[in-house]
């Protein structure tokens, strides 16, 4: 309609926006997820998300179970990262519980959870792609690799992705015959394969035209909406949680951390090929350096576990971003208090801001470029 | 860590009455206690703060601390048969419950923390309001909502305190101590019976047997 038409001046009354209801039901939103979404045109002028599609409340659960009970939940909260989840709730009870991690289990840990942190980048450069309309070939080349590196969990842990490795004090299990050639032959394999990417899409124009200057986002804003991981560090942010708590072994192994400039979709797309890349400088390292021994501490007591009566929170860098948990042990056998800091969630935080003004179009894409996985925004 | 920013905010405010929380755990965690009047000037002056730079809120949790019944045995003189005698009684107290909502701090700045903030409200049945957060910490935004929407506490200026998880037409707070989920049977999402008979008085009109 018009201008001219109008006596009143805003669009709304006008009839010249639209409200449009993006999902839950939505191939772009990764999940159960909605946007309510006003459009003027073809631009956001509103953007309002709409949680809770798949809210179980783990938290709760957990406040009915021991605390080893609450491990296999961890596993179906970012579903792609079973095993980062695993590490982050372990860490948090043996901050509680002040229980000494086996030196083997450490390097099994950081093994493992880089191998999480490559599949999860690997995934995303697929799904990004498919955000973008580039459906299949570049999700199948990025699965191909993953399912390498499911076979490899599931080889070790009896799952692909259900996991439930870690324990207090060390691992579940070690490693059976062979799988540590596997991993490493797999390993030097990765370069090749993100090389092989590389050269698939990032000079892509296409892309490009679609990725570079999309939803920039300054430093500042990124620290006080309380964005983490690799869309923290898009902006520029030099803040890793494996080099600031080093916690862990990782104060042990050289690596870098990759940061972006502008903080638009095509920095978060970048850093994620970075980061794959130093997660593979990481592994060979922790692969080369994996010491005998137990991989649990024999002291450590997992069934009938009973912490000391207080409070911890304990946080990973996790391949979306920081992912914590705060405990409170009240003495009992059963967490008093179990909540989970979802990286997805709050990397949500500042959604609105960034798509407003963006065409339709982007929308997918800057959700995309978040990264989320709504069984953790949902909990 | 903790303690530093004790003494400076004992210094700076002195009358704010912030109290220094211990922490039993290994962890050594210990929290700053703050009332709910003095919480938002106390967050501004932690993010600001040149030396502390709390710039990053991480985590805004609630935690609810249901009524307790203290039994404390009290001793007290009476005079029994003409002899005075020390007599034991047990005497049951009741502590009236409360809610906390608990930010964990970072600075990113200057790459320490975490420095915990607590909130406590009144009697967790009829008075839950507390500042918020959110116009300091933007991160804190739907995490305000989870805790309003999950344990009850309102959230005085809070931009948007709308339910995030659980629909907007749920009454309770699933995460409070003493909530009882209903019974799956009874309970329906949606007014089933009104839509069904709408359904079917619009297929007796078309004329459809039922």
């Amino acid at each position: 309609m018009s201008q001219m038409l109008c006596s009143e001046p805003s669009a709304a009354a006008c009839g010249r926006t639209l409200d449009v209801s993006l999902g839950p039901q939505h191939p772009s939103t990764h999940g159960v997820f909605r946007m309510n979404v006003t459009l003027e045109g073809e631009t956001v002028v509103k953007l309002q998300p709409v949680f809770g599609y798949l809210h179980r409340n783990h938290e709760k659960i957990a406040e009915g179970n021991s605390w080893l009970a609450a491990m296999p939940y961890t596993d179906r909260l970012d579903y792609i990262c079973p095993l980062t989840n695993n590490w982050a709730y372990a860490l948090a009870v043996e901050k509680l519980t002040g229980i000494e991690v086996a030196e083997r289990a450490e390097y099994l840990r950081v093994i493992v959870g880089e191998l999480t942190r490559l599949q999860n980048h690997v995934a995303f450069l697929g799904f990004v792609m498919g955000d973008m309309g580039a459906w299949g070939s570049a999700l199948m080349y990025a699965f191909r690799e993953r399912e390498k590196i499911l076979d490899l969990f599931e080889s070790l842990t009896g799952a692909r992705m259900m996991c439930n490795y870690m324990r207090f004090g060390g691992c579940r299990c070690d490693l059976p015959p062979g799988w540590l050639e596997t991993c490493k032959a797999f390993v030097e394999s990765v370069p090749a394969f993100l090389d092989e990417m590389d050269a698939l899409l990032t000079g892509n124009e296409i892309l490009l035209a679609r990725l570079q200057g999309v939803a920039p986002l300054s430093a500042d804003r990124a620290i006080n909406g309380g964005l983490s991981g690799p869309v923290l560090r898009a902006s520029g942010v030099d803040y890793d949680i494996r080099k600031v708590d080093s916690y862990g072994i990782y104060n042990r192994f050289k690596f870098r951390v990759p940061r972006g400039t502008v903080g638009d979709c095509y920095d978060r797309f970048m850093l994620r090929f970075l980061e794959a890349r130093e997660s593979v400088e990481i592994l060979k390292q922790a692969i080369a350096g994996l010491p005998g021994g137990p991989i649990i501490n024999p002291k450590a007591k997992n069934r009938g576990l009973r912490p000391p009566v207080g409070e911890a929170y304990g946080r990973i860098e996790g391949p979306k971003g920081e992912l914590g948990f705060y405990l409170i042990s009240d003495g009992t056998d059963r967490p008093a208090r179990l909540r989970i800091r979802p990286p997805s969630l709050i990397n949500l935080t500042l959604l609105e801001e960034l798509c407003v003004g963006t065409k339709i179009a982007d929308v997918m894409v800057i959700l995309g470029s978040i990264d989320i996985v709504l069984g953790e925004v949902d909990r | 860590m903790t303690t530093a920013i004790f003494e400076k905010l004992q210094k700076t405010f002195p009358e704010a009455g912030i109290e220094l929380v211990n922490n039993p755990s290994p962890s050594g965690q210990h929290s700053l206690l703050v009332p709910a009047a003095q919480a938002r000037k106390v967050a501004e002056f932690l993010r600001d703060d040149p030396e502390f730079r709390l710039d990053y809120a991480s985590n805004v949790s609630g935690v609810d601390n249901p009524p307790k019944k203290l039994k404390e045995t009290v001793t007290r003189k009476e005079v029994v048969e003409g002899v005075e005698k020390e007599v034991k009684e047990t005497v049951e107290r009741e502590v009236p419950g409360y809610l906390e909502a608990v930010y964990h701090l970072y600075s990113i700045s200057k790459k320490h923390g975490p420095v915990v903030l607590r909130m406590r409200t009144g009697d967790r049945d009829k008075d839950v309001a507390l500042p918020s957060l959110t116009p300091v910490w933007k991160s804190a935004d739907f995490q305000e909502r989870e805790v309003f929407d999950l344990f009850g506490i309102r959230f005085a200026g809070h931009p948007d305190l709308r339910r995030l998880l659980m629909w907007d037409e749920f009454v309770d707070h699933p995460m409070r101590k003493d909530y009882v989920a209903p019974d799956d049977c009874d309970y329906e999402p949606t007014p089933h019976g009104e839509i069904l008979a709408r359904v079917q008085a619009r297929g007796a009109a078309a004329g459809e047997v039922a």
